[in-house]
């Protein structure tokens, strides 16, 4: 009672107006909140633009597109605002801001100023993206039509319109965002903790956030200075992908990969500490091997660094060097055996209760090891030298680092909605979302493996009739997968309107962390005094 | 007291931390730029991506084997040339300096001038494919309606036979294309033929 009351006079303190409240916020609860909702209006659009192709995808010939240009838009759009806009807001932004303070019992971030600009730079970087899909692109179309890689010379050359050159500055503004975001979450998670919280001690959730914000730090620099070298090669005259005067396309394809690697692991990683809170929570054990869990995602944040080329078999690599990236790229599958096998031991005679955040990251347990095997094939370079830019490709990573964590993503929302907001979510509506969900995943891209093997190409709008089957299975599948999306929407509302109460821990003795020892909500500030940790 | 001495030296440290973050941040910048220059140096000094060698003379050392060379010539579209191979297809030997030709026409009434971008296939044999001589090392200024025999001399280096990745090859493909050469370097914003070259 008198903890609630405190909460609210501190409440009528610190904020007066709306607008100071969450323009000029500094609070990590506020910003993280704010995080959430970018994410949710970025997903629903997204989630459109995937519609949108799928139902182009449904039959063979032209249905919605009368410019197949225009249908590459929707791709590169749906492929960046997923990535930068939706799961990277989520996960670090959202589950980051709002949780690693409270997990390792810190009162703010280190720079809460910086929060706020990080997360308006991210505003604005979205303002931008969505801006570019209405300029003029490749002749006779809008919006960036290159896929989210933007190869040179197709973003140099094939894309005269300046929406591309909205794309490169909405990255550019993007890649600040997270940089600063990184540097605050490194400072935050080294220098705040609470007495007696070692790094040894901390949450696995805190350590997949320190894991991806040092990948954040070392790669979002290369794609900065990649997008910079192809804003002055369209604009300024330089030449550095320009084989007519030197330059080389294939520099470009090093530096983005060299990026978008890590940036993969940057989108799952802290998926992974997510699903491992829930899994121990739900088991109402300890997390297994929780030092080899801690230092599996450490060592796929420095693997993940050196495989970059995997991505270019078909670029032309000599023996020895495509030899070396198939090695590397199968090393990761070690450290990430690791983390299946000890969910998995975790479970192993645990007390298990199937609450919805529970169902959500078995469905990412399940969908990511898929996904992990079809990795495992694809390293192959002779293999694929067959599969590069077919559906399988499209199949295999979206079962990882998309559907993956976007069931990451909405297993921290049940698990951590109680806490953040203070209401209980609808069990029902929960695990009907969950049930529609993953029926529709699994129904689009479990067919996409059989499309890829069959040799369809991705990133076009039309295909041959001997496509037409699973095409139709894969778009049914996709508008199962929204309508669970509508379901999610609805519960959220279901639960703000009907404003059951949740208690401080409502999941019980298997929620050890710090957050739960405080009141749900948590009060505006938590921890002015810092909890000793035993 | 002791809670308000951490609590400083806390601030400080937050502050240093920062910095150091920022650091390699700019660092990571620096490098993704450096890798440019140092991309080209490693494509030159190793073959790597097919990139040719350059020799003053032949080694004279002959072998009794001979190699199939091939010959490639694109044009790009802002170019207004016709660009072929003379021969298709030589056999040399291994070791042995040839001579061959390729025939270029400026199909304006202006002159126009190219550079020769080049590559070999395949991509690991660049290494030992060595020119004395090539049109491709400088520009060629073609007057209105002009034609040229442009010769190129090339031997491939007896080492390919020792090398475990290379020594199977029996044919290399020598390619090239012909951009403009204007002295304005941006073709991606210029439209094309805009100038009218020198």
């Amino acid at each position: 009672m008198a903890h609630s009351a405190q909460a609210e006079a501190a409440h009528h303190d610190d904020h007066p107006t709306f607008f100071r409240r969450w323009f000029f916020s500094t609070n990590h609860k506020d910003i993280g909140t704010m995080y959430l909702i970018l994410a949710l209006v970025a997903g629903v659009v997204g989630g459109l633009l995937s519609m949108a192709m799928r139902a182009e995808l449904m039959q063979p010939g032209m249905q919605i597109f009368g410019n197949p240009e225009i249908f590459n838009a929707f791709v590169t759009a749906h492929g960046l605002i997923m990535v930068f806009f939706m799961v990277m807001p989520s996960t670090m932004g959202g589950f980051g801001n709002w949780m690693v303070p409270l997990m390792i019992g810190a009162p703010d971030m280190a720079f809460p100023r910086m929060n706020n600009i990080s997360f308006w730079l991210l505003v604005m970087a979205f303002s931008l993206l969505v801006i570019s899909l209405f300029m003029p692109g490749a002749p006779g179309a809008t919006g960036v039509g290159a896929g989210w890689t933007i190869y040179a010379p197709l973003s140099t050359k094939g894309i005269p319109g300046i929406s591309m050159d909205f794309a490169i500055l909405a990255l550019h503004l993007a890649g600040a965002s997270s940089i600063l975001g990184a540097i605050n979450f490194i400072t935050t998670i080294f220098n705040m903790r609470a007495p007696g919280m070692t790094l040894h001690k901390m949450p696995l959730f805190v350590w997949a956030v320190l894991v991806t914000a040092f990948l954040l730090l070392l790669s979002l620099p290369v794609l900065a200075g990649a997008i910079t070298m192809l804003l002055t090669d369209r604009n300024f005259g330089t030449a550095f992908f320009d084989s007519a005067h030197g330059g080389d396309p294939l520099l470009w394809q090093h530096l983005f990969w060299f990026f978008g690697h890590p940036e993969v692991y940057i989108l799952i990683i802290p998926g992974f500490g997510i699903v491992s809170q829930i899994v121990a929570t739900f088991s109402k054990k300890p997390v297994f091997g929780y030092l080899g869990m801690a230092y599996a995602m450490v060592a796929i944040g420095v693997i993940g660094f050196v495989v970059w080329a995997h991505h270019m078999y078909a670029a032309g690599l000599s023996v020895n060097t495509q030899a070396y990236f198939v090695f590397a790229t199968m090393v990761i599958a070690v450290p990430t055996g690791v983390k299946i096998f000890s969910w998995i031991a975790t479970m192993w005679g645990g007390s298990l209760s199937f609450k919805t955040p529970m169902l959500w990251a078995l469905g990412f347990i399940f969908l990511f090891t898929i996904g992990g095997v079809t990795g495992v094939v694809l390293s192959n370079a002779g293999v694929d030298r067959s599969f590069h830019d077919t559906y399988y490709v499209v199949a295999h990573f979206h079962y990882t680092m998309s559907i993956g964590a976007v069931f990451s993503i909405f297993a921290g929302w049940y698990y951590w909605a109680p806490k953040m907001w203070g209401y209980m979510y609808s069990e029902a509506l929960g695990k009907l979302h969950f049930w529609l969900m993953f029926i529709g995943a699994n129904l689009t891209f479990f067919p996409q493996h059989f499309l890829g093997l069959a040799g369809m190409p991705r990133r076009y709008a039309d295909y041959p009739d001997a496509y037409a089957g699973w095409n139709m299975v894969s778009s049914v599948g996709a508008y199962v997968g929204f309508a669970g999306l509508l379901v999610f929407l609805f519960s959220i509302a279901y639960m703000f309107a009907k404003k059951q109460k949740a208690a401080a821990n409502p999941w019980g003795v298997g929620a050890t962390t710090l957050e739960w020892t405080v009141s749900s909500p948590p009060p505006f500030h938590t921890f002015e005094t810092l909890p000793r940790i035993k | 007291m002791s809670d308000k001495t951490t609590q400083t030296e806390r601030r400080d440290r937050k502050g240093i931390i920062a910095l150091a973050l920022s650091g390699l941040v700019a660092g990571m910048v620096g490098l993704s730029f450096a890798a440019v220059p140092l991309y080209q140096m490693f494509c030159q000094t190793t073959g790597y991506g097919g990139a040719t060698q350059k020799a003053e003379a032949a080694p004279g050392e002959v072998l009794d084997r001979t190699i199939t060379i091939r010959f490639d010539a694109n044009v790009d579209r802002d170019l207004p040339w016709t660009f072929a191979p003379v021969q298709r297809v030589m056999d040399v030997k291994i070791g042995e300096s040839s001579l061959a030709f390729f025939r270029a026409h400026n199909n304006t009434d202006k002159p126009v001038t190219g550079t020769a971008g080049f590559n070999v296939a395949p991509e690991s044999a660049g290494r030992y494919f060595t020119k004395i001589e090539c049109f491709c090392f400088t520009k060629q200024t073609l007057a209105a309606g002009q034609s040229v025999e442009m010769p190129v001399t090339f031997f491939v280096d007896p080492k390919i036979v020792d090398d475990d990745t290379t020594k199977n090859i029996s044919e290399i493909t020598l390619s090239y294309t012909f951009y403009r050469n204007d002295d304005q370097p941006d073709v991606a914003a210029a439209p094309a033929g805009q100038n009218s070259g020198s």
